[in-house]
């Protein structure tokens, strides 16, 4: 139990693991976009950092370069799109207003206790310490999820959408060791063209209703009814 | 394990209460002398609270017309609890025998007793300011209790016990181990930390501007004695949590024989590791802001998060490993 402590390696593993979750925690509770859109990159850095460390440790070569892909991609060039986005709809400071800021949080620890729970029977046949992960990305994925449910402005709720996908990538190097290469490369390009079609969405939504409240959306009228 | 009938090991009991109470108010000279040199002033010297608290022993104690007994009362019970908290932690060395007979949640306890003194005392006078510090300060620890729980359990749940000394030994015994848990755990302590003993940014201990004082709105009506007493429990707070946190979480250093070269050795650890935190709690108080009144629940709301993650932190990725 507690008196063998896993190696090195795998210590750092479950702490960047745990950074993961905690950053998605606060991709939920962040208001501010700017400040969301940093958290989101060093949640990618996060999520690359696992996947270099499990190529170091498995020696899988091309783990590396998946590594830097997530890098380049999620943490460098989505960001950096999204602040372009910020900037061009001059929403940079915007801050939404979240209804119940302590149900929404304390909703996703819920959620990390279920996939935990979810998670636990398959512990039992996997290996060592990445098995415990594959709980902490099931976690992401849920959050991610919630995160799109629970957010109302569509920024916040892209963001989720890319953490989700960093939680499935998580799943992907801790549990497998990775998808294949052409997989990997297919849901890279994927998020790429994702988040190019949602910059021109949210074009779309601000032109056409004048915020990117969501909310705003249900009203048939055009009219303030509020 | 401290050996309960070794009659030499209970002396270190009195010995760290003396330390403690010469050392809490250089703490807090020292953490004042950093603020000024940070601010590009000279700053105090580090002594200069206890020259305070002399000057302050000496005057006349003035007591308002309306204070009842336990306007009277509340600084001896306030520092008293102080006091008997501090006795129970583990300071110099793991050897501690009073932490065999009081454990985190006492200690828990203790803190919870000078609170409600203290703010029993801000409403007695019945002045408008001293309620109001009341009922901030019981906002603020109603808030920050529950977190600094989970920061503990964290901790209790790791070495299988909750007595401080045998926490501060399991971890001494584990040797550098990277554990998120004990990230959070941390972290969350440190934002509870600063919340309880009313550092900025949630309170402001230099001012008393009326709109955003809380410790001071409660202690606005002592003077001479009475106030020496407030001030002096005060600084054994904030040397308290700067214990608990350097000794919990970062052990080395402590003496674990009651040999006087490893005692000193353990002295001189725990005085290098204040020293550092009380600079890194300058430099903190100097970058940031004091925030609004309303935004401390989400200040502490992050903490309970914080502290909560470690706990599930440690319960998926720690236990079953």
């Amino acid at each position: 139990m507690n008196a063998m402590a896993p190696p090195l390696l795998g210590q750092s593993l479950l702490l960047l693991a745990a950074l993961t979750l905690f950053l998605s925690f606060a991709l939920l509770g962040q208001t501010r976009l700017t400040a969301a859109i940093h958290q989101f990159a060093w949640q990618g850095a996060m999520v690359a950092a696992v996947t270099a460390l499990v190529a170091a440790g498995e020696g899988a070569r091309h783990l590396y370069l998946s590594a830097l892909l997530t890098l380049g991609l999620k943490s460098l060039l989505i960001p950096w799109m999204l602040h372009r986005l910020a900037r061009r709809l001059e929403m940079e400071r915007e801050v939404e207003r979240l209804h119940h800021p302590a149900v929404l949080l304390l909703a996703g620890t819920v959620l990390v206790v279920f996939a935990y729970w979810v998670a636990l029977p398959i512990e039992r046949i996997g290996g060592h310490a990445s098995r415990n992960i594959l709980a902490i990305s099931l976690a992401v994925v849920l959050i991610g999820l919630w995160m799109m449910v629970g957010r109302r402005q569509v920024v916040a709720q892209v963001l989720g959408f890319m953490s989700l996908e960093n939680g499935l990538f998580l799943a992907a190097v801790a549990a497998a060791r990775g998808m294949p290469l052409v997989v990997e490369l297919g849901v890279a390009f994927d998020v790429l063209v994702a988040a190019i079609l949602f910059g021109i969405f949210f074009f779309h939504i601000s032109e056409s209703i004048e915020s990117l409240d969501v909310d705003r959306l249900n009203r048939l009228s055009e009219e303030e009814t509020e | 394990m401290a050996d309960l009938l070794n009659p030499a090991a209970w002396l270190l009991v009195p010995v760290q209460a003396l330390l403690f109470l010469v050392g809490a108010p250089l703490l807090a000279g020292w953490i004042r002398q950093w603020k000024g040199r940070l601010q590009n002033r000279r700053g105090p010297a580090p002594w200069q609270p206890l020259r305070d608290l002399r000057k302050l022993f000496a005057k006349e104690a003035l007591v308002a017309h309306s204070a009842s007994t336990v306007f009277r009362a509340a600084p001896y019970v306030v520092f008293a609890s102080t006091l008997l908290a501090v006795c129970i932690v583990p300071f110099i060395s793991i050897l501690q025998p009073a932490t065999a007979i009081a454990d985190m949640i006492v200690l828990v306890g203790f803190l919870a007793l000078g609170r409600f003194f203290l703010a029993l005392a801000g409403m007695d006078v019945g002045s408008s300011f001293g309620g109001m510090g009341s009922s901030r300060e019981m906002l603020v620890s109603a808030l920050a209790e529950p977190a600094m729980l989970m920061a503990v359990f964290t901790l209790a749940m790791s070495a299988h016990s909750t007595n401080l000394s045998t926490v501060a030994e399991y971890n001494l015994a584990q040797g550098l181990v990277l554990r998120p848990s004990y990230l959070f755990a941390l972290l969350g302590l440190v934002l509870v930390a600063v919340a309880e003993t009313g550092r900025i940014p949630v309170d402001n201990p230099a001012t008393h501007l009326e709109l955003t004082m809380i410790h001071e709105a409660m202690i606005l009506e002592y003077s001479g004695r009475h106030l020496a007493l407030m001030e002096w429990a005060a600084q054994l707070k904030l040397m308290l949590y700067g214990v608990l946190l350097v000794n919990l979480f970062f052990p080395w250093g402590l003496a674990q024989t009651l040999s006087p070269a490893a005692l000193l050795a353990g002295l001189m650890a725990v005085a290098a590791k204040l020293a550092a935190l009380g600079m890194a709690l300058a430099v903190g108080e100097t970058v940031l802001a004091k925030m609004r009144l309303f935004r401390v629940p989400l200040f502490l709301n992050l903490a309970f998060l914080l502290t909560l993650l470690g706990l599930l932190s440690h319960i998926i990725l720690e236990a079953g490993a």
